[in-house]
């Protein structure tokens, strides 16, 4: 008989975690009631990772960049055209300020690919801070702060420091119970001259 | 340049299509099924594969760059991705001046500044603050 009801479907079970629009949300049982954890809480503040170094950025990769980002119009020739460039207050081409120099390959070799198949779990900090990750199913980009200081230009190597483990929040959405987690990075170039802070914001759910 | 409050930058617009996720994820590593694959957009709750948040706070810089001319500064840009840019939609950034306030001898504009889609959706709302160029 165990073997029987072991075979059985369990009735669907939701319980109720927030509101939207002052409808009531259910999520199913594998939702818990908060995604933070304790350990996780004592973390906040903490730094991870490692500090990454760029391969010295190429004129090639600028005009790349920009010729993405500007598709299918041509960008300013502040990011292509080296003679123009050199006519500016910058005396020669610079890289759009939102350039990640970090693409492909680093100083320390190929960047490994991730996979993001299926269920997306330690896609955020825990990992690297050596506590348990929740058990969340999906991944989004929830916004970003950019603060930028000089320039990115051809040559340059970029350092990105550690990442900070600024802020964990959550809330019900129609998507589910969602974790926000806010992390910060700084980036300097080979001058120790800021080139940019970055503070993301990460949706998991 | 000059900037005064109220001031409506002119609009930076691109289509959302693959055509332009695609060349994207090619200079930012970025190669994530939801902004590959229908299916996989779906699954994440959305009605198919939607381009880059990333992609959306360039075109807000590209924005502040268009309006500025070269000799203009970023100062700083946020956002938050509120909206799927999905295929097919026409993605407009656009731009308006909240406040003009001199600072070390530069002019800084505060903005608020956002990407919508052609019928009004709001999907990246943000702030921007710019340094105007001298003259």
């Amino acid at each position: 008989m165990d073997g029987i009801r072991a075979r059985s479907l369990p009735a669907p079970r939701v319980h109720t975690v927030g509101h939207v629009g002052g409808a009531p949300i259910h999520y199913p049982h594998g939702v818990p009631d908060s995604w933070i954890s304790d350990e996780m809480r004592a973390a906040v503040g903490r730094e991870y990772g490692s500090a990454r170094k760029s391969l010295p950025i190429s004129l090639s990769d600028i005009r790349r960049w920009a010729l993405a980002i500007y598709y299918p119009e041509a960008p300013p020739r502040l990011f292509w055209d080296e003679e123009y460039a050199a006519t500016t207050s910058y005396g020669g081409v610079v890289a759009p300020e939102e350039f990640n120099p970090f693409a492909w390959i680093t100083a320390d070799g190929p960047n490994l690919p991730t996979n993001f198949e299926g269920a997306v779990r330690g896609s955020g900090p825990e990992g690297s801070l050596g506590i348990a990750s929740p058990e969340t199913n999906f991944v989004l980009n929830g916004g970003i702060e950019m603060e930028h200081g000089v320039r990115m230009r051809p040559g340059d190597v970029i350092t990105s420091g550690l990442t900070k483990l600024v802020e964990y929040r959550e809330r019900p959405t129609r998507l589910g119970l969602m974790l926000i987690t806010v992390t910060e990075t700084t980036w300097t170039n080979q001058g120790d001259e800021m080139v940019r802070i970055s503070r993301s914001t990460g949706l998991r759910y | 340049m000059d900037a005064e409050v109220g001031q409506e930058l002119p609009t930076f617009e691109r289509m959302s299509g693959f055509h332009a996720w695609n060349r994207y994820a090619a200079v930012n590593e970025e190669f994530v099924p939801i902004h590959m694959d229908d299916d996989a957009g779906k699954a994440a709750g959305n009605a198919g594969a939607f381009g880059m948040g990333n992609l959306q706070v360039a075109y807000l810089h590209a924005l502040l760059r268009q309006w500025m001319g070269d000799e203009g500064r970023i100062v700083s840009v946020a956002c938050q991705m509120r909206a799927p840019n999905l295929r097919g939609l026409r993605t407009i950034a656009g731009g308006r001046v909240v406040a003009v306030r001199p600072e070390g001898g530069e002019t800084l504009v505060d903005l608020e500044v956002w990407t919508q889609t052609e019928e009004g959706t709001v999907m990246t709302p943000g702030t921007a603050t710019v340094a105007l160029p001298a003259g």
